[in-house]
């Protein structure tokens, strides 16, 4: 699917200088591919620079979606499709339509950021995850730099930085 | 980075200055003023509902007086005791967060002696132009306005004496529960500010204890104050949610007002370890309850209007049907769900700016609003409304309990300064 890519992986021990060492390994202008850790490190995020995620955006409007579909299917069906009576009500009464109306938007809004979650993450069921280091599973964290993403700037430079900055091993790694 | 030593004044008292104090009072002049227009206005100007009720009892324009003495009381007390609550889960849910600012929550609680003299008093005053299972001939089997179903009723607010004499279980549950909130108050502020000078691990361990016990009365007590104060009202009708229904009403305004004085703390240079994510987790809250709040009302409605029973639907169809109080309904719903809702959804809006202050003003309003419609429409049916006397008495009692909690949030430090999850609070980051 993609072209050969290929990484510098700095491997750490210990949670706080791999915090470190992301502030450092940015500072010099490095870009950094990801971040792999067996545990969610709190705050790194905000050392990493992501932007907040705009996951909400995408529930908010799948949820939007879940009540409009879910109005409009009640209404067509109650009041156009097949009108009945039922407990003497008005075709169209509408506060028998809320607790739908609430289901469909709960599931649509959840089922929605889901799937967005997935496709946006690459963790689509037939997607081939990269491992860069089997022990990110375990007790390592692995700092993976995409050298086509950093050309300006030497192999051996980069691979010198992640040392300094506390990385007990520097790998390479590549992926077909 | 978040290991760093914290060097934060922990000795900060709340200084209630003359500039705050004037403000409040201006309030509580104002709202004065609009009080008394309100009174004389209905003294003088109430001649037509007088002719349209000739043929019933004549309504005197206290009526009004009394029926909004009843909301704020009830509305207020329920702030208060909602801080003490709020204080309580704290412990009980060993929550490290909200340290730094758990005093300001249990600083509410200052208005429940106030409210408790006010709320006896008030019944003592009003009673019959209240609520209508005090009239002694319903429970008189030859008298013409008899009533079975109120009699039926009667032995959950006169026992053990005869129905129809004097409220002895009504009045021994208003002061036991008034008594035990006072009483559970004054412990926690005791516990909590004895904790300042012996410091350890002791106190928290004793105000855990303590507040396990609190929330189990207090679960019994807010439910059944619910029935006792705003469900009796309707005397015929009752809703089996509506200790819940009253309870939330209550927590979500109680929420606004820790977060509006937290944030009023904030902006006085005080409470310097107190961020925006604690203020975002304040947000949550209300977000939340506002949505729990909105669950229970319309629990409460859809079971009503779908069964379609004539004896449960009459409390809809009075205040839907009428011109006072009908457009209140969706002036609630607007207030409490539709605007917190939309206003209150994103991170941003929780966490910084104006909005979250604008949701909470909203929101002690639109509660208000919905305990005007719980209570008005029982007392004085087509005789009330929002008018100078609702408004002024909001700010009169609203000015009051400000001042009474400010008061007494002067008194000790601000912050528990030997609080073992203190720490906690500070690095506190969502």
């Amino acid at each position: 699917m993609e072209r050969d890519t290929h990484f510098v992986t700095g491997v750490y021990e210990d949670e706080d200088v791999l915090l470190k060492a992301i502030t450092q390994v940015r500072s010099s202008g490095i870009k950094i591919h990801e971040v792999y850790s067996p545990y969610p490190v709190h705050g790194i995020d905000d050392y990493l620079g992501y932007k907040r995620s705009r996951l909400p955006i995408a529930a908010f409007l799948f949820g939007l979606l879940g009540t409009t579909l879910a109005l409009t299917m009640q209404f067509y069906m109650m009041k156009f499709d097949w009108p009945m009576i039922i407990g003497g009500k008005d075709y169209g009464a509408f506060p028998d339509f809320i607790p739908v109306t609430f289901e469909l938007t709960v599931l649509l809004a959840s089922f929605g950021m889901v799937g967005v979650f997935m496709v946006s993450t690459n963790l689509k069921p037939w997607a081939q995850p990269r491992i860069f280091d089997l022990r990110i599973t375990d007790d390592k964290h692995v700092l993976a730099i995409d050298i086509a993403n950093n050309s300006s700037m030497e192999l051996a430079k980069i691979e010198e930085i992640l040392k300094s900055s506390g990385a007990s091993e520097v790998n390479k790694k590549s992926f077909e | 980075m978040a290991h760093d030593v914290q060097h934060y004044n922990l000795d900060q008292k709340f200084d209630f200055s003359a500039a705050t104090k004037k403000l409040v009072f201006t309030v509580l002049g104002i709202g004065a003023a609009l009080l008394v227009l309100g009174i004389i206005m209905a003294m003088f100007g109430g001649g037509h509902h007088q002719a349209a009720e000739a043929e019933g009892h004549a309504f005197h324009w206290y009526e009004r007086l009394y029926a909004n003495l009843w909301i704020n009381n009830v509305y207020f007390t329920g702030i208060a005791i909602i801080g003490v609550f709020f204080f309580a889960i704290q412990y009980a849910a060993q929550a490290g967060w909200s340290t730094a600012i758990i005093r300001v929550m249990l600083s509410l609680g200052n208005w429940l002696p106030i409210a408790g003299v006010l709320m006896i008093v008030t019944f003592f005053v009003a009673n019959h132009d209240l609520f209508h299972w005090t009239h002694a001939y319903l429970f008189d089997k030859n008298a013409p306005e008899y009533d079975k179903i109120i009699d039926g009723k009667g032995a959950f607010f006169y026992w053990p004496m005869a129905k129809g004499t004097f409220p002895v279980f009504y009045i021994l549950r208003m002061v036991l529960f008034f008594g035990f909130w006072v009483f559970f108050f004054k412990k926690f502020q005791q516990f909590t500010y004895n904790e300042d000078v012996i410091g350890g691990t002791a106190t928290w361990y004793k105000i855990r204890s303590w507040s396990a016990f609190f929330l189990i009365f207090f679960a019994v007590s807010s439910s059944i104050s619910a029935w006792d104060w705003v469900m009796s009202i309707d005397t015929h009708w009752f809703s089996t949610l509506f200790g819940w229904y009253v309870f939330a009403s209550w927590f979500v305004a109680g929420l606004s007002t820790i977060t509006l004085i937290t944030i009023f703390l904030k902006s006085q240079g005080l409470l310097e370890m107190v961020n925006e994510n604690h203020v975002h987790d304040l947000g949550k809250f209300i977000f939340g309850f506002t949505i729990f709040w909105t669950y229970l009302w319309f629990s409460q409605f859809l079971l009503i209007y779908y069964a379609n029973i004539p004896e449960e639907t009459v409390y809809f169809i009075e205040r839907l049907s009428s011109d006072i109080y009908g457009p209140f309904i969706f002036v609630n719903l607007a207030m409490n769900f539709v605007l917190p809702f939309l206003l209150l959804m994103t991170r941003d809006s929780k966490r910084h700016g104006v909005f979250l202050k604008l949701v909470c003003a909203l929101i002690i309003a639109g509660h208000w609003v919905d305990f005007f419609l719980m209570v008005q429409p029982g007392t004085l049916g087509h005789n009330g409304g929002v008018g100078f006397m609702e408004v002024g008495m909001f700010l009169v009692y609203g000015a009051a309990f400000t001042f009474v909690v400010l008061s007494g949030l002067a008194k000790g430090n601000l912050v528990p300064k030997n609080h073992p999850m203190l720490e906690e609070s500070y690095h506190h980051h969502i």
